[in-house]
C-alpha cells in the first residue's frame, strides 16, 4: 500500500516514525506548511526557541542528555545561517542531531529570493551530511537516511534543506524498514589481533594510563559500564579530556581527574610519565596535549576510535584500533580475561605511589575569603548541595567551565553538557533547556559566566514559556574571565575589552520575563541562596558575584608540555614551590 | 607520474618493504575515489582538500556506473606519509564516498591525462611542429594555414615533455583533462 501525503505532512510522520518527541524551532515563510502540520497533530513537541542558535544548542542538550538524536526545525535564509554556528558545534563534539531548514522553492533557487540562502553551501563543511530534497518523492527516504547517518559511526549534525514547494506536493512516503539501506555503515568491531594486541601491553604495561573522551559517552551507557569493569579489574588509572567526564565515576578509586590544559596535576603527570597510553574516543585535542613534540615521552600510545580519521591525525599511535568503544572493551575484557587476567602489579603499586605523591600536590587548593565569594568556593558549594540528587550540568565557555569540570564531580555519563570542541560561549543556557525538556524533573543547573550568558539570553522567554525550571548559576566577575587570565599572564596585564561596563541587574532581568532572580555576593550567605535556587519550582537566575581576579588554575600554557604546569600559589606550597618533576 | 619513478620508500615498489610513517619525505599519490554521483559531491572533495589545506594536483571526475550512479574521482595529491594517510581517512568518511583507492601504494597502475595543444606559426616552425607531433603520436584534430590543435594522450610527463617542445614552436594555448588512472592487472 502506498501512502501519498504532502512533503510536510511527510516531515511529521518521519519524525514520529523515528521516534522523535521534541522539536526545537522556530518558524518561518519557508516552513510555513510544516508548521502547520505539527499545529494539526500531538505527538511531537515543539520547543519555541528565541533565537535559531539556541534551537540547536538545547537539541544538542537533549542530545547529549538522553542519547538519541536532537531534532531542529528552522526557516530558510537567516533561519539556517542563525544555525550554522550550533550546527558547527554539535559537529566538533559529535553530538547527533538531524536539522530541518526551509527553503526557497525549486523554480525560486538560485535568484537570489527572498531569505534564499544557499544553505547546503553554507552548512556542508559543518555538517556530517546534508541533502538538499527537490523531489517530494524523495524526502521521507532521505530524513529516514538522516537519521540513520546523524547516529551511526561517529555521530554529527546533518541537515535537509525543503524547499516550500515541496512541502506543499504530494508524494509517497516510505516508512523506516522500507527506506533504501544506505551504504554507510561504519565498522564497529575490531580485530582480534588488534585486541589481542592491545591485551598484551595491558599485560606487560608498569605505568599505565586510561584517557577517556567523549567517545566513551557516544558509545551508549554500556561503553561506560565495560570501562568501569575494565579499570577496576585492572587497577589502572584513568583520566579524561572535558568531553568525557561521567564516564568513569569520580568517586572511583583510579580517578585521577581531567586532564588538558586546566586539567588536574596528577592527570596530566600520569600522562607525561606513562609507560602505556590507553586512548579511548578521545582525539589528542590541543588543549590536551600541549606541545605535541614533548606529549608523553615515554609511552606506547593505543588508540582506540570509531573514526579511523582521527587516528594518527595529530599524535602517531602504536595501535591504531578503529572500532566502537564497546564493542573493542568487551572483546579485551573477554580476551584479558582468558589469559588470566594479568597485570604488573608490583610496578603497578609503585606507579600509583608516584600517583599519589602527585595527587599530595593538592592542585586545586585555593586562597579562600569570608569576604567575597570565590568561585571555586561556589562551585564547591554547588556541589555538596546537590551531591547524589538527580543533576544535570551545561556549561557556557571560560573560566567557570573549567572550574566546573575541576570542582563538580560526575558519577555517570551524560550528566555534563559543555561545548568543548568549539568552545561557544552562549551554548549552555539553551542546552540546558534541551535537557530539561528531556528530563522534567529533575535538576538542571547551567553553571555560567555572565558574558557567556548574556549571549544567549533571549532564551528567557523559552524557559519561561514552557515553565522549564532550569537553574542558570551565574558566576559573576563582571569580566571575560578566561580572556582577562590569558591578558594577565600572557599578555603583559594589558586587559584589552575584556571587561563589560554595563552589565544588566540579573534580579531584575529575570523579574522583567517572569522568573526569579536571585543575587548573592556573600559567602556566609551562599548556601541558603543556592538551597533557593534549588527548591524554586521554576526557572532562577542566580547572580552570584565572584572574587573578579581569580586565575584557573592549574593551567599548561599553550605551547607546552604536560609537565609544565602552572599551579596556584596555594598549590605550589605543597611542593616547596620548587621544582615539580 | 610513472609508476617505475616514484622514489624509493614512496610506494609498495620500493626495495623497503614499508614506508616510514615518519618520514618527512612529501610524496606524490593518486588516488581513486568512488563516489556516488549526487549534486554537491566533489565540492565535499574539493572543501575537504582546500578547509585542511591539502594539495590538489590534478583532479579528474565524471560518472563511471549510470545505473549505479557512481563516480569515480581521480586525485593526484602530494604530502608526507602521515598527511597523506589522513587524506584517505578524511576522504573516506565523506558519506557518499564508497572507496578510495592509493593507486600509488596499491600496485603498478597506468595514468594518462589528454591535453589540446594549439600551436601558432609558419614556415619552418610549422613543420618542426608537425614533424615533432608526429614522434609523440599526436593527431592533428583542427588545422589553419596558421595553426594547428594537436591532441596528445599520455602519462602527465609525456605531456609536459611535449609542451616544452612546442612551447618555442608557437604554443599558444593548452587543455589538459587531468589525470584518469587504473592499477594494472585483473
Amino acid at each position: 500500500m502506498t501512502r501519498q501525503m504532502t512533503g510536510a505532512k511527510m516531515v511529521v510522520q518521519a519524525l514520529k516514525d523515528q521516534g522523535v518527541d521534541v522539536v526545537f524551532g522556530y518558524p518561518g515563510g519557508a516552513v510555513l506548511p510544516i508548521y502547520d502540520e505539527i499545529f494539526q497533530q500531538n505527538g511531537i513537541r515543539h520547543v519555541l526557541v528565541r533565537h535559531e542558535q539556541g534551537a540547536v544548542h538545547a537539541a544538542e542538550g537533549y542530545a547529549r542528555s538522553t542519547g538519541k538524536p536532537g531534532v531542529v526545525l528552522v526557516t530558510s535564509g537567516p533561519g539556517a545561517t542563525n544555525a550554522v554556528t550550533g550546527i558547527t558545534d554539535a559537529l566538533l563534539d559529535s553530538i547527533p542531531l538531524v536539522v530541518l531548514t526551509g527553503q526557497v522553492a525549486t523554480f525560486l533557487i538560485g535568484t537570489d529570493g527572498f531569505q534564499e540562502a544557499d544553505t547546503v553551501g553554507i552548512t556542508r563543511p559543518c555538517t556530517k551530511h546534508n541533502w538538499l530534497v527537490k523531489d517530494p518523492d524523495r524526502l521521507a527516504d532521505t530524513i529516514h537516511q538522516a537519521f540513520h547517518v546523524a547516529t551511526s559511526g561517529r555521530p554529527g549534525p546533518v541537515l535537509i534543506d525543503i524547499p516550500k514547494d515541496v512541502q506543499f506536493a504530494e508524494g509517497e512516503y516510505i516508512e523506516p524498514q522500507k527506506a533504501k539501506t544506505s551504504h554507510y555503515q561504519p565498522r564497529v568491531k575490531a580485530s582480534i589481533e588488534e585486541v589481542t594486541e592491545l591485551v598484551s601491553l595491558i599485560e606487560r604495561a608498569e605505568r599505565p594510563v586510561f584517557y577517556t573522551g567523549g567517545g566513551v559517552i557516544n558509545s551508549g551507557p554500556a561503553a561506560s559500564q565495560l570501562l568501569r569493569e575494565l579499570v577496576d579489574a585492572t587497577g589502572f588509572p584513568v583520566t579524561s579530556t572535558l568531553m568525557g567526564l561521567g564516564a568513569y565515576p569520580a568517586s572511583g578509586d583510579a580517578w585521577l581527574g581531567m586532564l588538558g590544559m586546566h586539567g588536574l596535576y596528577e592527570a596530566n603527570m600520569a600522562m607525561h610519565g606513562c609507560d602505556l597510553m590507553i586512548n579511548l574516543g578521545a582525539r589528542f585535542d590541543d588543549r590536551i596535549t600541549g606541545k605535541v613534540e614533548a606529549f608523553s615521552p615515554g609511552s606506547r600510545k593505543v588508540h582506540v576510535d570509531i573514526d579511523a580519521s582521527s587516528i594518527n591525525k595529530v599524535v602517531r599511535v602504536d595501535l591504531p584500533i578503529v572500532g566502537d568503544i564497546a564493542h573493542v572493551l568487551e572483546d579485551v575484557l573477554t580476551v584479558w580475561k582468558s589469559r588470566g587476567r594479568k597485570t604488573q602489579g608490583p610496578a603497578l603499586k609503585e606507579w600509583w605511589q608516584k600517583i599519589d605523591e602527585w595527587r599530595g600536590v593538592k592542585c586545586l587548593t585555593y586562597k579562600g575569603s569570608d569576604k567575597v565569594i570565590k568561585p571555586q568556593y561556589a562551585l564547591e558549594r554547588l556541589e555538596a548541595l546537590t551531591k547524589g540528587r538527580d543533576r544535570y550540568i551545561t556549561t557556557e565557555v571560560g573560566q567557570h567551565q573549567m572550574w566546573a569540570a575541576q570542582f563538580l564531580a560526575f558519577e555517570d555519563p551524560n550528566r555534563w553538557m559543555t561545548s568543548g570542541g568549539l568552545g561557544t560561549m552562549g551554548y549552555g543556557f539553551p542546552a540546558s533547556i534541551g535537557v530539561q525538556m528531556a528530563h522534567p524533573d529533575s535538576l538542571v543547573v547551567n553553571v555560567a559566566g555572565e558574558a557567556s550568558w548574556l549571549m544567549n539570553m533571549q532564551e528567557m522567554g523559552t524557559a519561561v514559556q514552557f515553565k522549564l525550571p532550569v537553574k542558570q548559576f551565574i558566576l559573576n566577575n563582571e569580566r571575560l574571565g578566561m580572556v582577562r587570565q590569558w591578558q594577565e599572564l600572557l599578555h603583559g596585564e594589558r586587559y584589552s575589552h575584556s571587561w563589560s561596563e554595563a552589565l544588566p541587574d540579573f534580579v531584575k532581568l529575570a523579574e522583567a520575563f517572569g522568573a526569579k532572580g536571585i543575587y548573592c555576593d556573600d559567602p556566609a550567605k551562599l548556601d541558603d541562596a543556592i538551597m533557593e535556587m534549588i527548591e524554586h519550582d521554576g526557572p532562577v537566575i542566580f547572580d552570584c558575584l565572584v572574587e573578579k581576579h581569580e586565575n584557573c588554575f592549574p593551567m599548561i600554557p599553550s605551547g607546552k608540555a604536560h609537565n609544565e604546569m602552572l599551579l596556584s600559589a596555594e598549590a605550589e606550597a605543597f611542593v616547596g614551590g620548587g621544582a615539580l618533576v | 607520474m610513472s609508476p617505475l619513478k616514484i622514489e624509493q620508500g614512496a610506494s609498495s615498489h620500493s626495495v623497503y618493504p614499508l614506508r616510514d610513517p615518519n618520514s618527512d619525505v612529501v610524496e606524490k599519490h593518486t588516488l581513486a575515489v568512488l563516489v556516488e554521483n549526487e549534486p554537491g559531491v566533489l565540492a565535499r572533495v574539493i572543501g575537504l582538500f582546500s578547509g585542511r589545506g591539502y594539495n590538489i594536483e590534478s583532479l579528474t571526475v565524471a560518472e563511471v556506473d549510470h545505473k549505479g550512479h557512481l563516480s569515480r574521482i581521480t586525485i593526484v595529491t602530494t604530502g608526507t606519509p602521515q598527511v597523506i594517510e589522513q587524506i584517505k581517512a578524511q576522504l573516506g568518511r565523506i558519506v557518499p564516498v564508497h572507496k578510495v583507492n592509493d593507486l600509488t601504494v596499491e600496485g603498478p597502475f597506468v595514468e594518462r591525462e589528454l591535453a589540446l595543444f594549439r600551436v601558432a606559426g609558419t614556415g619552418e616552425k610549422r613543420v618542426e611542429a608537425l614533424r615533432l607531433a608526429d614522434i609523440f603520436r599526436a593527431n592533428v584534430v583542427d588545422s589553419t594555414l596558421e595553426s594547428f590543435v594537436f591532441q596528445l594522450t599520455g602519462a602527465p610527463e609525456k605531456i609536459d615533455a611535449f609542451a616544452d617542445l612546442m612551447r618555442p614552436l608557437g604554443l599558444n594555448e593548452v587543455a589538459r583533462t587531468g589525470v584518469a588512472a587504473l592499477s594494472r592487472g585483473s
